[in-house]
């Protein structure tokens, strides 16, 4: 076209970004590559091809690891975190800081190869995931600068499996790799089979940064060699992917003792209310489920829009759909790239062909005749009913329905299996305000969409996952506490016979809802004293019971909206109480112990005393994140908490657990030590007294082996924790993976109760939701 | 309705930039309608965001940023507003107008007869600039209305208007009062615009919000929207002597005005960035911005104008390096 045409025509042209110098790079390994473990590449071995989704060209070859290679690289991880550990907070520091700035000085590199091998658009390579990825190891070198002075009491896990999703590779990498290393760990990182580049290139610029040989290890290859690494001895797996595979690697990881964070899906709502700028709303569309062809986890993919406002916004959207331009995805000039390979592009095309309801809108735009093309879609007029409301779709598909109320709204959020991220767009901040921590969420953005930052933590609740990567909140995630208790032996309940202590009945039954509830099933087990006096009966309950239970849980939701004032109030009350009975209790927990209880009694108002001075002081932190603005960290209230208590502290492993999870507004399902469990429903008694709304504590009593697969199985149950000297950490963590509820057991770890409290548990017992919130008018 | 610009457009065969685009029905107004004013929101962050990425959105390269910069060219009103202007200068500068790039550079470009959209002067100069470009097409166009605060006795500044036409200029670019907008008094803000419209007459009138002054973006928007109402054929950001004037996220948040009114009314008012827009990047994603929230459309001179002076000599230099392949320098071009 001559310049006169074009001056004309006001067509934008080509203008594309150079794949010279990422050529060049893969040439330069003769176009196959093998794995990087111990500081260097290994041979090619057997190869499988990565391929440019925008062109179908295969890129490179790379390998598909053998259990082998596998094994070699957890060795190699293996024999460097001694060294790395012991390097200290600041020599990990000066390393992570040179990855940043390795990545900077070969940042366009990064970009290139990253647009190649994944489809996405060079503006978001460059822009978008490439900068967060060295913000990570910015951020993380700071972490391993503080680590020594701000978190003395913890150290590094070992080594981590970490398995990246092929949506952001070379940033994903960065959210796993940054925060291992800062605080001493070394890793087996598997790139996902479409997009391994990367991740290998990385490895190799690792080399100028100083990092030692081991301390980074890639392996390439498919979901089995996923696999291997969640089979290898490794001290902790970080996955982020689908929930399908999460929930096989929850299995496959329960009761082995490790630590497991899953970042998963979403159906992350969108909702815009009616004195939204609509505007800019639509724009945040635009950056919600058009961003990297709508392949993100937190992609704000439901639309959820006030009626009045619907039309009109629509309307908008459509317009905008227009001018999106979709094409070769090194062009500087398009929007929307290729989807990652053409196994996605059916799967999203086999969706929407399953499910044909609602209105369709496919995107006026032109749409290359080659290569994986998705064209951006809306549809509208779905119910919550629908299956597309419900499932991920994983490309650029917006569906939408209508509210008319601020509670509709945050039902319709809220109604959903994920809980990731949430996005709402009005101009009142009163509105904002309330609805941000009323969504189930980790993440929620005010009047914005899709803004990360190393700063603050990103990760979800339900099945999205468990685990927040980035933040203070994220190192938890790669450290342990330095200190850890012995093994834990069995506390066998003492046998007995003959004629009760006390001759006047005292029936112990369930604590459910407020009141003391007969068991479902109708049996009871005799509980005798060390010398076998007969002291009374337990109540057997079961899974019914459980049910009940977790009913009673939700009458009383209300307790999570109170104050922390007031639960302080109740906690102090219920101190109160119990110092009152001090001597009962003491008297009681020497007829089932044989021990002195006046000391364990008085450790457990101390208790008391403490999460009632926890329950106003946990507070949230306000991250300093790169806009005008702030992301508050939230400390919400996990929901409904079931936990097994200890047996070798009857009285205070019973308020060990209920007293935080109280005082941070959750609902607890507390089963009592199932050699002792009289105290516990002596315990009834002071929570009557003490102004505890019923159901916001709940007591069973029975087989902790019986109740906890039912309790870790049950799909309205936020987390379960277990304290049981019984062994059940395995299969707690095995059934959780239903609804992947958090859990919390002692893989048969003795507890020091005089010392069990404090953050740790704080932090157990809420989930910490980051809401961004922008400002200036 | 048609007037001075329509004609200009027509009768003018050296000037392909307005050769084919229909002219659209001129802006004739709406009631005021204070329900619409109220509804108006501009979410300050959201908006810079989106200015902030935009740049980095849409590139145009090789003989495509050549044939944008023409454009650019065709719809720059060159501008002139200084206490020493004199007749002297104001030819120099029609002079410009007229060849704004060296013949040589548009040969290469195929471009011949590429001129500026308009020349801007007070009322002063706008006698000597219809002389000097007589003939060319191109129009005056003159500040008015107590430019630039616009606080000079109300009949004055009706008055100024009628002098400023009669004068020869086909275009008016009034200023607001601003204190109307500080104060939210959007009636009397409605009836000053709708007054000085009607005394603009056939001539077209821009209307200058001077949004540096306007403390927010809120009441940008809102501001845009009544002048609409009142029968603005342009918005316009600034008078150049603001400390702030055309910004991206200013100018996002009047072109959605422009959009929510034609979507509304079916009418089409034009957009003119002033001040502050000196590089030629900035000017592709000025007209990026505009192909992309307004459309192609909204491309030609009859609605869309940069307001600059300084802004034509980096895209004289970005052409020539296009044509030769090496940078240039200011020197080698033509002063206007």
């Amino acid at each position: 076209m001559t310049v006169r045409e074009i001056f004309e025509s006001m067509e934008y042209g080509p203008a594309p970004e150079s794949a010279g110098e990422a050529r060049a790079w893969i040439a330069g390994h003769a176009g196959r590559f093998g794995h990087w473990i111990g500081g260097r590449f290994t041979r090619p071995g057997e190869l499988f091809a990565t391929k440019n989704p925008a062109t179908g060209e295969v890129l490179a070859e790379v390998t598909q690891a053998s259990a082998a290679d596998v094994a070699a690289a957890v060795r190699a991880a293996r024999r460097a975190q001694p060294a790395w550990q012991a390097m200290g907070g600041h020599g990990r520091a000066r390393i992570l800081y040179a990855l940043a700035r390795i990545m900077q000085k070969q940042s366009r590199l990064l970009a290139v190869i990253e647009t190649m091998d994944n489809g996405k658009p060079i503006r978001e390579s460059r822009d978008i995931d490439v900068p967060l990825a060295q913000r990570h190891f910015y951020y993380h070198a700071g972490m391993a600068q503080l680590m020594d002075a701000e978190l003395p009491d913890r150290e590094a896990l070992g080594v981590c499996g970490q398995i990246v999703p092929w949506n952001f590779p070379i940033l994903m990498l960065a959210w796993k790799i940054a925060p291992a290393l800062a605080m001493g760990n070394t890793v087996v990182l598997k790139p996902a089979e479409y997009t391994p580049l990367s991740a290998l290139l990385f490895a190799e610029l690792s080399v100028q940064a100083g990092v030692p040989p081991g301390v980074i290890n890639i392996v390439t290859g498919d979901g089995a060699v996923g696999e291997m690494i969640v089979a290898a001895k490794v001290d902790k797996i970080a996955f982020t992917g689908s929930t399908a595979v999460g929930r096989r690697i929850r299995e496959a990881t329960a009761g082995r003792g490790m630590g497991l964070t899953l970042e998963l899906g979403g159906k992350s709502p969108y909702i815009v209310f009616d004195d939204a700028d609509l505007d800019s709303a639509v724009e945040g569309i635009v950056d919600a489920i058009w961003f990297n062809q709508g392949q993100v986890c937190c992609a704000g993919s439901r639309l959820l829009v006030q009626e009045g406002v619907a039309d009109r916004f629509l309307s908008k959207l459509r317009a905008r759909m227009g001018t999106l331009r979709m094409g070769d995805p090194l062009d500087k000039c398009i929007d929307i790239g290729a989807v990652v390979d053409p196994v996605q592009h059916r799967a999203i095309s086999r969706m929407l062909d399953d499910n044909p309801e609602g209105e369709r809108y496919v995107a006026p735009i032109q749409v290359p005749a080659v290569g994986c093309y998705y064209p951006p879609t809306l549809i509208t007029g779905l119910s919550p009913a629908a299956v597309l409301m419900q499932e991920e779709i994983f490309g650029p598909v917006l569906v939408s329905t209508t509210f008319r109320t601020p509670a509709e709204a945050v039902e319709l959020a809220n109604n959903t299996r994920y809980g990731l991220a949430a996005t709402l767009w009005t101009e009142n901040i009163n509105l904002a305000l309330d609805v941000a921590p009323r969504l189930a969420a980790g993440v929620v953005w005010v009047n914005a969409t899709n803004l990360f930052d190393a700063a603050a933590g990103f990760g979800g609740v339900r099945e999205s996952g468990f685990g927040r990567e980035g933040g203070w909140e994220g190192l938890a995630a790669y450290t342990r506490p330095a200190l850890r208790g012995g093994v834990l032996r069995p506390v066998a309940p003492f046998a007995g016979h003959g004629a009760p202590s006390d001759p006047l009945d005292r029936t112990a039954k369930l604590y459910v809802g407020g009141k003391q509830a007969r068991p479902d099933g109708g049996y009871s087990r005799a509980v005798h004293g060390p010398q076998g006096a007969l002291l009374g009966h337990m109540s057997l309950a079961n899974r019914k019971d459980v049910r009940n239970a977790v009913e009673a849980m939700n009458a009383a939701a209300g307790w999570g909206k109170t104050t922390g004032h007031a639960r302080a109030q109740i906690l102090y009350y219920i101190a109160e109480n119990l110092s009152a009975r001090r001597d009962e209790f003491a008297a009681r927990l020497r007829g089932l112990t044989g021990e002195d209880g006046v000391a364990e009694v008085e450790a457990a108002i101390r208790r008391l005393f403490t999460y009632a001075a926890w329950a106003d002081k946990f507070d949230g932190q306000a991250h300093g994140v790169p806009i005008r603005g702030i992301a508050l960290a939230m400390r919400l209230p996990v929901g409904k908490i079931a936990a097994l208590c200890a047996d070798e502290a009857p009285l205070l492993g019973l308020v060990s657990v209920i007293a935080p999870a109280m005082a941070m507004g959750n609902r607890v399902l507390a089963v009592a030590s199932e050699a002792f469990p009289l105290a516990a429903t002596d315990f009834y008694q002071v929570l009557e007294t003490s102004d505890v709304p019923a159901g916001v504590v709940n007591i069973l009593t029975g087989s902790h082996a019986e109740l906890a697969p039912h309790l870790a199985a049950h799909l309205d149950l936020d987390a379960v924790w277990s304290f049981s000297s019984s062994d059940l950490s395995g299969v707690i963590e095995e059934k959780s993976a239903g609804n992947l509820k958090r859990t919390w057991v002692n893989n048969a770890r003795a507890t020091d109760w005089s010392t069990a409290e404090g953050r740790d548990w704080l932090d157990q017992a809420t989930e910490v939701q980051n809401i961004w919130i922008p400002w200036g008018e | 309705m048609h007037t001075d610009i329509a004609r200009i457009g027509t009768g003018s065969a050296q000037l392909p930039q307005r050769a084919e685009a229909p002219h659209p029905e001129r802006n004739h107004g709406l009631p005021l309608d204070l329900d619409w004013v109220a509804r108006v929101q501009a979410n300050t962050s959201a908006i810079e965001r989106r200015a902030a990425t935009l740049p980095g959105r849409r590139s145009v390269k090789k003989e495509h940023q050549a044939a944008w910069l023409c454009r650019a060219v065709s719809m720059i009103d060159l501008t002139t507003l200084s206490g020493d202007d004199t007749e002297g200068r104001v030819q120099r500068l029609c002079a410009k107008a007229r060849q704004p790039v060296s013949p040589a550079i548009l040969d290469a470009l195929g471009m011949q007869g590429l001129t500026t959209g308009a020349v801007c002067v007070y009322h002063e100069m706008v006698a000597p600039a219809v002389e000097a470009l007589a003939g060319s097409g191109i129009p005056v166009a003159a500040v008015s209305t107590g430019f630039p605060a616009g606080l000079t006795p109300f009949p004055l500044r009706i008055a100024e208007i009628g002098e400023s036409v009669r004068a020869g200029a086909s275009e008016i670019d009034i200023v607001i009062s601003r204190r109307h907008v500080l104060t939210g008094n959007w009636q009397a803000l409605y009836d000053e615009v709708r007054e000085m419209r009607a005394a603009c007459g056939p001539a077209h009138m821009k209307t200058i919000l001077a949004t540096g002054e306007l403390g927010t973006l809120r009441n940008v928007a809102r501001a845009s929207l009544v002048c609409m109402m009142a029968g603005a054929d342009f918005i316009k950001t600034s008078t150049g002597k603001e400390s702030v004037n055309a910004t991206l996220p200013v100018s996002l948040v009047m072109i959605r005005a422009i959009r929510d009114y034609f979507d509304a009314t079916g009418l089409r008012v034009g957009y003119k960035p002033a001040g502050g827009i000196s590089k030629a990047k900035d000017a592709l994603t000025y007209l990026a911005l505009m192909k992309d929230e307004l459309g192609d459309r909204w491309l030609r001179p009859d609605l869309f104008r940069f307001g600059a002076s300084s802004l034509l000599g980096d895209i004289e230099r970005q052409l020539e390096h296009f044509v030769t392949g090496a940078y240039s320098a200011g020197w080698r071009h033509a002063m206007g």
